[in-house]
């Protein structure tokens, strides 16, 4: 059981800056989710946790102890590997023993260990096969148990899940997220795919480029993302963008030349005559008759996409050439072509600085 | 089982492996088959007859105290070279798997030695040991050591074992290193947060995994040993001091070409043909038994 906090950690590959400091702190027992694009620097951020990446600013705290000169194995950690890193030449008893042998346990105590462990995993009839004798799911389960017959105080993930088809990956998620409840082992879990961050995750690390954009409850984070980038991330099919402009009255936002959005509050955040991005959910969108009352936007039909539960509408605004999607519940009768109308509360309207890119307003509570 | 592809029948395949059989034929089947032929006859040192004697030659062979002390010196020589060009291959392999800056001008320095000819190795090893003008040997007596590899047979020994080792090295490294690299970093960092250091890493996952490398290059390298360093005896020592080196190899030549006993240098030919084809089956053998990690 343990805390971790990272201050301010920044790491330098030769004159390339790929973390630009970041901060974290992850609660006893909690289990935190990083999750960003390829290339935003998790793995990087991942393995400086585990001291297999010098850290070249900053510092990384495991309760109280300051370990950024401090050996892997001196850490007290865990971590599951994408390709799970399997000693090919182990057995998969030996490849749970092999830490605990290391660090000269008794006998006897390995092999409760590696027996408890195989029985919480179901792995017990393939304690005596090879890894390459093993289908993915079941070495990703021995990657595990490997992880918790040590009983570290933090467990690292990286993309564990990425090498296993769409099914298994659900499966696993749920079986990763029951026993980690069940261990209270804190942990930190690296992933690019977004839907296994929201399921997973207690809190969330969205990560754009080395810098950490908004950490946050999963729908803290749906709900009032912190950036056009974040709420881009998050959520599928991606959130609609359109640029806009706020009215000279603040009280609305004006969509290319005709289209006006009532503001439901009024903040000091937004100034008269502001770019801005409006930012709309496809799942906000609802099909609507014309009609003044209500605010909506006229939609040319490109393409209709069925899901079954869902349809998805691809199509354009007509005079903005901003593709966008909504997703409505059911199978609407929409044909190819068609013209239609979209409604949404103002209520879940986002607004978003044009030039920087942070929020700036959440229709449900302005900021 | 692999999947098979039937094409219609064509000559094009034979026409293309032709020119491999015909110098397989010409510079290995045919002289293998003299030399088979000739261990069965004794022939006089003039070569203008001979009697044909069956295993003779053979017979006289294993009663022969030179050719078993020959054979008792290729083993030593054999075992010397073998065990120290893998070691050095594999350390310095190990260490150019670590090394990031300046990696291939190391690599391409080490890989050199395999580029020079036998008998130019052994030469210059020589020069090198020469007992009156060598800065090695100069070097060994001011520590008080008098080396003369003209004169003690061991000296000799140690020479050619360095002079072999020296040349085979480059190839054992290549193949160590190629073998490293295959090996996933995340294999040994999973064991460093397993708690292990970098020599128990070594031992318990890398050196493991490395098996089917080890394996074939010390086949490879006996087989070395065995036949290929008969340039570098000639160069050095000649099979001196009083046949202190006279390996297996280098005896065949000696008593064929030297000695005219073209039954007697056949039949040691022929013993170190089958040397060579058992090492070979057994490596193959072996290859296709290989764990496939
Ligand atoms: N050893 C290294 N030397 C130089 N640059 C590196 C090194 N390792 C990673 N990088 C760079 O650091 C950045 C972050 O890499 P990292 O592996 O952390 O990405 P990631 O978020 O894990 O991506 P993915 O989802 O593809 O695994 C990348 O731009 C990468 O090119
Ligand atoms: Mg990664």
């Amino acid at each position: 059981m343990a805390e971790l906090r990272l201050d301010n950690v920044i790491k330098e590959f030769g004159e390339v800056r790929v973390i630009h400091g970041v901060d974290l702190k992850v609660q006893d027992g909690e289990f935190v989710v990083v999750v960003g694009p390829s290339g935003c620097g998790k793995s990087t951020l991942l393995r400086m946790v585990a001291g297999l990446e010098e850290v070249s600013g900053g510092e990384i705290h495991i309760d109280e102890r300051m370990v950024n000169r401090v050996e892997p194995k001196d850490r007290d950690i865990a971590i599951v590997f994408q390709n799970y890193a399997l000693y090919p030449h182990m057995s998969v008893r030996q490849n749970m023993a092999y830490g605990l042998k290391i660090r000269k346990f008794p006998k006897q105590e390995i092999e409760q260990r590696v027996n408890d462990a195989a029985d919480l995993l179901q792995l017990g009839e393939y304690l005596d096969r090879r890894p390459n004798q093993l289908s993915g799911g079941q070495r990703q389960r021995v990657a595990m148990g490997r992880a918790i017959v040590r009983e570290p105080s933090i467990f690292l993930f990286d993309e564990p899940l990425s090498n296993l088809d769409a099914k298994l990956r659900v499966q696993m998620r749920v079986e990763i997220r029951q026993l980690q409840r069940r261990l209270g082992t804190t942990s930190l879990y690296v992933t690019h795919d977004q839907v296994e961050a929201m399921t997973m995750a207690d809190r969330l690390v969205v990560m754009n480029a080395g810098v950490a954009e908004q950490i946050g409850t999963p729908l803290e984070i749906y709900e009032r993302p912190a950036s056009i980038f974040v709420a881009g991330f998050i959520g599928s099919p991606s959130m609609n963008f359109v640029e806009g402009r706020i009215a000279a009255d603040r009280q609305s936002v004006v969509i290319g030349q005709d289209f006006s959005i009532p503001l439901p509050q009024v903040t000091d955040a937004i100034q008269a005559d502001q770019p801005v991005t409006v930012g709309l959910r496809p799942e906000d969108l609802h099909l609507t008759q014309e009609s003044p009352d209500e605010a909506s936007l006229p939609l040319t039909v490109d393409l209709v996409e069925v899901l079954g539960a869902d349809t998805l509408l691809h199509g354009q605004v007509p005079h903005l050439d901003t593709l966008i999607i909504a997703r409505l519940s059911g199978v609407p009768q929409v044909k190819n072509g068609e013209v239609v109308h979209l409604a949404f509360r103002p209520r879940r309207l986002h607004l978003f600085d044009r030039d920087s890119g942070k929020s700036l307003y959440y229709g449900q509570n302005a900021a | 089982m692999l999947k098979r592809v039937h094409f219609r029948r064509s000559y094009l395949p034979y026409l293309l492996v032709l020119p491999q059989i015909a110098v397989t034929l010409v510079f290995f089947i045919w002289p293998a088959a003299q030399a088979l032929y000739q261990s069965l006859l004794i022939e006089d040192a003039f070569g203008l007859s001979y009697e044909f004697v069956w295993f003779e030659n053979f017979i006289a062979l294993f009663r022969d105290g030179n050719y078993l002390h020959s054979f008792r010196i290729t083993i030593v020589f054999s075992a010397a070279v073998t065990f120290s060009a893998m070691a050095l291959g594999l350390c310095f392999a190990t260490m150019a798997d670590r090394v990031i800056r300046g990696s291939s001008v190391y690599k391409t320095l080490l890989v050199w030695p395999y580029a020079v000819a036998p008998a130019l190795a052994g030469a210059l090893w020589a020069f090198m040991f020469d007992p009156t003008l060598g800065i090695i040997s100069g070097f060994l007596k001011t520590v008080g050591y008098d080396w003369d590899h003209r004169l003690d047979g061991t000296d000799a020994m140690m020479l050619i074992i360095v002079a072999a080792t020296w040349k085979q090295i480059s190839y054992n490294f290549l193949f160590f290193l190629a073998g490293l690299q295959a090996i996933p970093k995340s294999l040994t960092e999973a064991a460093a947060i397993d708690g292990a250091g970098p020599f128990k890493r070594f031992w318990t996952i890398i050196f493991p995994l490395l098996s089917p490398t080890t394996f074939f290059l010390m086949v490879v390298n006996v087989v070395y040993a065995f036949f290929e360093t008969f340039g570098i005896v000639h160069a050095v020592t000649a099979g001196g001091p009083s046949r202190a080196t006279s390996i297996l190899v280098y005896k065949v030549y000696r008593d064929g070409f030297v000695g005219l006993d073209l039954g007697g240098s056949a039949a040691q030919s022929v013993i170190l043909m089958a040397i060579v084809i058992s090492l070979t089956v057994f490596q193959f053998r072996y290859i296709e038994k290989k764990v496939q990690y």
